[in-house]
């Protein structure tokens, strides 16, 4: 490491900068095409199957296999999509999630550079926003598609999606009130005192809110609604074909893995383990990069529990989802707020 | 120049990589597809897509005007969780007379969506 350190500053700035977007960007994709596997794995165990075994050892060569077999498909445009939104959509639906994972620390730090892409002093409410993006690439594609189908899973889709997102804004107010910091990297700070300052642990209430509005925002079941296969077929990307649908289906699971990376970094204590020191950023590059293992372990457990939950619970009704967003999660996430202020105000 | 000083820089930077990323591929795909396998459109492919049955009546059906009463209700409570954010980070330093003020602006807030649950815009029938 120390050439490293002797190098010029803006030489070390800008080589860190290239290394980390190439590796972030890499590693999503790495993941995605693991986390596809890792479900059909998951599923076929679960409904007693083997699952795709095929491809290379255990199949672990099968993402490489269908990515080839989505790129050589007939690239196909039915005839009554509107042509421009119909491009558009697929290639607007990756982009939040990308950017989400722009202001997550997924590890302290490597020599003297911080291992978060972009350190805003404003990292959550840049979450928030580019969360929100998210639903236009659902809701262009059923635009675009002319079809009704695609139609009712789009509006669907923004429907479950605001509402959801009401709830989740309101789950994270009472970690700013503990943490009194937007900056993600204070969060983490915050939750290095042992496996009980962990905000999973001092607000129960927080992280399930936060945790059942994640697989909202996803549309995973419970939550599928926007796909619903049996009565959508598919719903906002059932005119899709080609690389144009696997850009949907990568997307799925790359906001899948920005909403994971989102809970550990919020909740389960980011890249710190309470035991060993490795609470604490690290002194050389292999607890630097043992740090960055642990964060990726979390988000593993939790995209695992994501899928595991998937095919273990039948989907909600429309208006049970309803129901539930607006009728349970929301009044608990208010009372949740003001019982916090009353515990700290009471407390100070 | 650093991380810390220049973080909306790099933000760019990552922006511009994110617009080009979902791009690549599925232009790739364009060119390979105009090359290799171009289109082959047929009147049944070219339908719209319903399970194999043929579409009837217009594409843009009606839907609920429930959907308009949540975007609106969001509308609010979207707001809402923004002046929420300043308001608990600041939480631990903020005199009394702030925090009770805040609580006022919670409960009418908390009215405003114990009247649309009463008026039974939140029920979806």
């Amino acid at each position: 490491m120390t050439w490293l350190n002797q190098l010029d500053p803006t030489w070390q700035f800008l080589l860190f900068s290239a290394l980390k977007v190439g590796v972030a960007v890499v590693a999503l994709l790495t993941l995605v095409a693991y986390t596809v596997i890792l479900e059909r794995r998951l599923a076929a165990c679960i409904q007693d199957r083997i699952g795709p075994n095929r491809v290379g050892p255990l199949g672990l060569l099968q993402p490489l296999a269908d990515g080839v077999k989505s790129f050589l498909k007939e690239d196909f445009v039915p005839g009554h999509v509107r042509k421009i939104y119909f491009w558009l959509a697929p290639a607007l639906i990756m982009i939040p999630a990308l950017l989400t994972l722009a202001v997550i620390p997924f590890g302290s730090r490597l020599g003297s550079q911080p291992l978060v892409i972009a350190d805003l002093n404003v990292g959550i409410l840049y979450t928030f926003g580019i969360v929100s993006l998210g639903v236009y690439g659902i809701v262009l594609a059923g635009y675009a598609a002319n079809s009704k189908y695609p139609f009712l899973g789009g509006i669907r889709s923004t429907a479950q999606m605001i509402s959801y997102e009401i709830a989740m804004g309101l789950a994270v107010i009472p970690v700013f009130m503990l943490a009194g910091d937007l900056n993600l990297s204070r969060i983490i700070d915050y939750q290095s005192h042992g496996l009980f300052s962990w905000l999973a642990f001092k607000l129960p209430v927080s992280f399930v809110l936060f945790g059942i509005t994640a697989f909202a925002e996803t549309n995973r079941t419970p939550f599928d609604m926007p796909e619903a296969e049996n009565e959508l077929a598919g719903g906002y990307n059932v005119e899709y074909g080609s690389m144009k649908f696997a850009m949907f289906f990568m997307a799925e699971y790359a906001n899948m893995i920005a909403v994971s990376a989102m809970i550990v970094t919020l909740f389960l204590g980011g890249w710190t383990l309470p035991w060993f020191g490795l609470d604490r950023p690290a002194a050389n590059l292999w607890v630097g990069l043992l740090q960055v293992g642990i964060f990726l372990g979390k988000v593993a457990a939790w995209v695992s529990f994501m899928i595991w939950t998937r095919w273990m619970l039948p989907r909600f009704r429309y208006d049970q989802l309803m129901k539930l967003g607006w009728e349970r999660l929301i009044p608990v996430a208010l009372a949740n707020i003001v019982g916090i202020a009353v515990w700290l105000w009471m407390k100070s | 120049m650093s991380t810390e000083q220049h973080p909306y820089i790099f933000l760019a930077v990552f922006l511009a990589v994110a617009v080009v990323f979902p791009l690549i591929p599925i232009a790739l795909a364009w060119l390979w597809a105009q090359t290799f396998s171009p289109a082959k459109p047929g009147p049944d492919k070219n339908s719209t897509y319903e399970c194999g049955l043929v579409s009837r009546g217009e594409v843009w059906i009606r839907f609920r005007p429930e959907y308009y009463l949540y975007a609106i209700l969001f509308l609010v409570f979207d707001v809402e969780t923004i002046f929420l954010l300043p308001f608990a980070v600041a939480f631990l330093k903020l005199p009394v007379g702030a925090c009770v003020a805040m609580m006022g602006f919670l409960l009418l807030l908390l009215e405003g969506l114990l009247w649309a649950w009463q008026k039974g815009v939140l029920h979806w029938k």
